[in-house]
């Protein structure tokens, strides 16, 4: 235990480099401030102990240590934010849009560099393990650090005397001395710094003017805000506080609201897509060099649904309305705790219907049909015994290895092969394909034509549930609160020191010299004590 | 209080501080352990070996009936998603028919679940392969999404107990079905 007695009376934690309450420095302590090269005293941390500096006994003090080095702090930032940078030099997992499977997507996709950042995780890196683990190290060097100095700064500045010794005035960065003062010159000084705020203090003729204390409380302030918004995007992990869903849904369709446990359908009634207008005098200016239409418009008109009861898997439940409302970009629809908000569009790119008309060798009508490629509905009645039945039907049509065969369940190109049969006429086949409709034998009874086809929209919707935006707020205003509170207010201090008749004046500031300057310039004004002079430049 | 007084009470202060720092340097530890475990829960699908397969109820498209997944507790149960614009989907079938014709008297069944979206497609496949094994159809998709599936084809091998065994992503060889169909074979048959 190497406590040191200062010769003022006070007590100082070993390691302390500037006595608390007088500020003379401690012998044998001023290479951890370097203070032996420089006339000036470094005031950081008013020269208080840091405890990173001393005791290494136990584990418990050998890892609070560790993460009390700030040095340890800035590497631990620097290799996050390193590996965040890297994490955006091709997308996310989550983001790669492709079927593929990430083993062969990123090497067939971006080549070695590709394979290299699939094989070191980067691929899935803001939830991997290690960067997760990153980011908690520096949420406990952010803890550590300033627990280990807030407190130490605290004491120091609170067990700060007015009297301090010669050496401390003498080695401050702003000094000056004056041989003969009155007491009428230090009066006129005081109340010249009482004018400006300072608080004054006076033991034994000796002075401390000081203003802005709470500055220093800045940086502890931002980090707790800095601790708030760690604690914020750990509770965003949990399901009860952020949730979030990707659907897409066509015009007509109902279906289960993702990430709500299959309690909410949603419908999309319609949507709607709309450009600005060419002949609108505000706009023809902006839009004369524009190719294509620009869009001012993406909307779904939805139905949200609340199942009446939960039912098994596969059987429909009962739907009850539980709101109703037009979702455009950046303007979502709320449902109990639930927005939904447009980001996809599949412009117009499925066929909701395809009408044949159908005639025969004369032309004259026999009947129409509407085929609905999501209805299930095979065989339609034309009228005086005329039938059409659909055989065959592709709804992305594609010619593979094994045939006619599909890309997908979508109708987004149908391929249909249908039959047409009558009272006298065996069966006649017809292939339908890209609105046009190719008769499958040589002589041909009927005359078939596309009559009409209508086209829908896919809509793509974000469902986000999100209670942990308020902590964030939170978090992020305390943290602007220590930024403003550390930057915009200086903390200022002034000594008086008498000395064998002589007046000694120094200043310090933890920024902002020229501020101090001023103040004191100005406070010293009709008395004839000395300007301090900035002994810093001397060095 | 004299100087001696002074250098207890920071010795007691200095056992204070390690009772301090323990506790602090624990919450943080601690913190950072349950962070990484929600992490790490988070990651993993939530339909895996060992869970129970969620029930449902479809109508069959091979009969008038309904089928419902609880309801085959006792039997082992293959979940097979399948879609007819699936060309590795439409090439296991075959194996499936000719192994549920060996199996299906020592209590396996095999349930096809169609995520395609017009049932006509199915039908046609269905007649075209002469298939005896029920087929439903997840018309909406609840099914496919309660089932995670990604992608096509994938199987899911259900134990009598109703707990999933194994869950296959990708298409299977009739040697690997084989041996999965041993896997969760009802206990009475084993020996």
């Amino acid at each position: 235990m190497k406590n040191v007695k200062c010769e003022c009376g006070h007590i100082n934690h070993e390691g302390t480099v500037l006595c608390e309450a007088c500020g003379k420095p401690i012998e044998g302590n001023q290479h951890i401030d370097g203070n032996d090269d420089n006339k000036v005293l470094n005031m950081r941390y008013e020269g208080s102990a840091r405890r990173s500096r001393t005791y290494k006994r136990t584990i418990i003090d050998k890892t609070w240590n560790f993460f009390s080095s700030v040095k340890v702090g800035v590497w631990l930032i620097a290799l996050a934010l390193i590996a965040a940078a890297i994490g955006t030099i091709y997308p996310q997992e989550e983001f790669k849009n492709s079927v593929l499977p990430s083993s062969q997507f990123y090497e067939e996709q971006y080549g070695l560099t590709g394979k290299i950042f699939y094989q070191l995780g980067f691929h899935n890196l803001y939830s991997s393990w290690w960067f997760v683990t990153l980011i908690a190290l520096i949420g406990i060097s952010l803890v550590i650090c300033s627990i280990d100095r807030v407190v130490p700064l605290y004491r120091a500045l609170k067990n700060q005397k007015a009297k301090r010794h010669e050496i401390f005035v003498r080695r401050q960065r702003f000094f000056s001395e004056t041989e003969q003062t009155s007491d009428e010159d230090r009066q006129t000084f005081m109340n010249n710094l009482r004018k400006r705020r300072y608080k004054i203090t006076e033991d034994d003729g000796h002075i401390l003017a000081e203003k802005n204390r709470f500055s220093r409380w800045g940086p502890y302030v931002n980090h707790i805000g800095l601790i708030i918004i760690l604690i914020a995007s750990i509770l965003r992990m949990f399901d009860f506080m952020h949730t979030e869903g990707y659907v897409w849904v066509r015009e007509g369709e109902t279906k289960v609201v993702p990430t709500t446990d299959q309690e909410y359908y949603i419908k999309n009634e319609k949507f709607i897509y709309e450009t600005y207008d060419r002949n609108d005098e505000r706009f023809q200016e902006a839009l004369k060099n524009e190719e294509f239409n620009v869009p001012s418009n993406f909307q779904t008109n939805v139905v949200i649904y609340k199942v009446k009861e939960k039912v098994t898997l596969g059987q429909e439940p009962e739907l009850e309305e539980v709101a109703r409302g037009e979702i455009r970009l950046n303007q979502p629809l709320t449902f109990d705790g639930y927005s939904a908000y447009q980001s996809g569009t599949q412009l117009r790119s499925e066929y909701n219907l395809i009408s044949f008309n159908v005639e025969n060798g004369e032309g004259q009508q026999i009947g129409m049909f509407e085929f609905r490629p999501n209805d299930d509905q095979r065989t339609y009645e034309l009228g005086n015994d005329y039938k059409a039945e659909i055989q065959e039907y592709y709804p992305q049509f594609e010619i593979t290895e094994n045939g006619p065969s599909s890309f997908s369940k979508f109708p987004r190109n149908p391929g249909i092969i249908f039959e047409i049969t009558g009272p006298n006429v065996e069966g006649e086949r017809y292939f339908y394909l890209n609105e046009d409709v190719v008769p499958l034998s040589d002589d041909n009874e009927f005359q078939v034509s596309l009559e009409d086809t209508q086209l829908i929209t896919a809509s793509g919707l974000i469902i986000k549930k999100d209670y942990s935006l308020p902590f964030f707020l939170i978090g992020a205003t305390i943290f602007m609160i220590g930024v403003a509170q550390g930057l915009y207010w200086h903390h200022r201090r002034v000594w008086l020191h008498p000395k064998d008749g002589k007046l000694l004046v120094a200043g310090h500031t933890n920024k902002n010299w020229f501020g101090l300057q001023k103040d004191i310039e100005a406070s010293l004004k009709d008395t004839n004590i000395e300007m301090v002079k900035d002994q810093q430049e001397k060095f | 209080m004299g100087f001696e007084g002074v250098v207890l009470l920071l010795n007691k202060n200095k056992r204070l501080r390690l009772v301090f720092r323990t506790i602090v340097l624990s919450i943080l530890v601690v913190t950072t352990i349950a962070v990484l475990y929600v992490n790490f829960q988070k990651d993993d699908p939530i339909l895996e070996a060992g869970v129970e397969a969620p029930n449902f109820i479809l109508d069959r498209m091979d009969s008038n009936e309904k089928i419902e997944l609880d309801t085959l507790e006792g039997k082992g149960v293959m979940v097979n998603f399948w879609a007819t614009y699936c060309e590795p989907c439409k090439k296991e079938m075959p194996f499936m028919e000719e192994l549920y014709q060996e199996y299906q008297d020592q209590g396996i069944e095999i349930i096809a679940v169609s995520v395609d979206k017009n049932s006509m497609v199915i039908e046609n496949f269905y007649n075209q392969f002469n298939l005896s094994f029920p087929l439903v159809h997840d018309k909406n998709g609840t099914i496919m999404e309660a089932y995670q599936v990604q992608p096509l084809p994938t199987s899911y091998f259900i134990n009598p107990d109703g707990t999933i065994e194994r869950v296959v992503k990708g298409p299977l060889t009739l040697e690997r079905l084989e041996s999965y169909f041993k896997e969760i074979l009802p206990n009475n048959n084993q020996v």
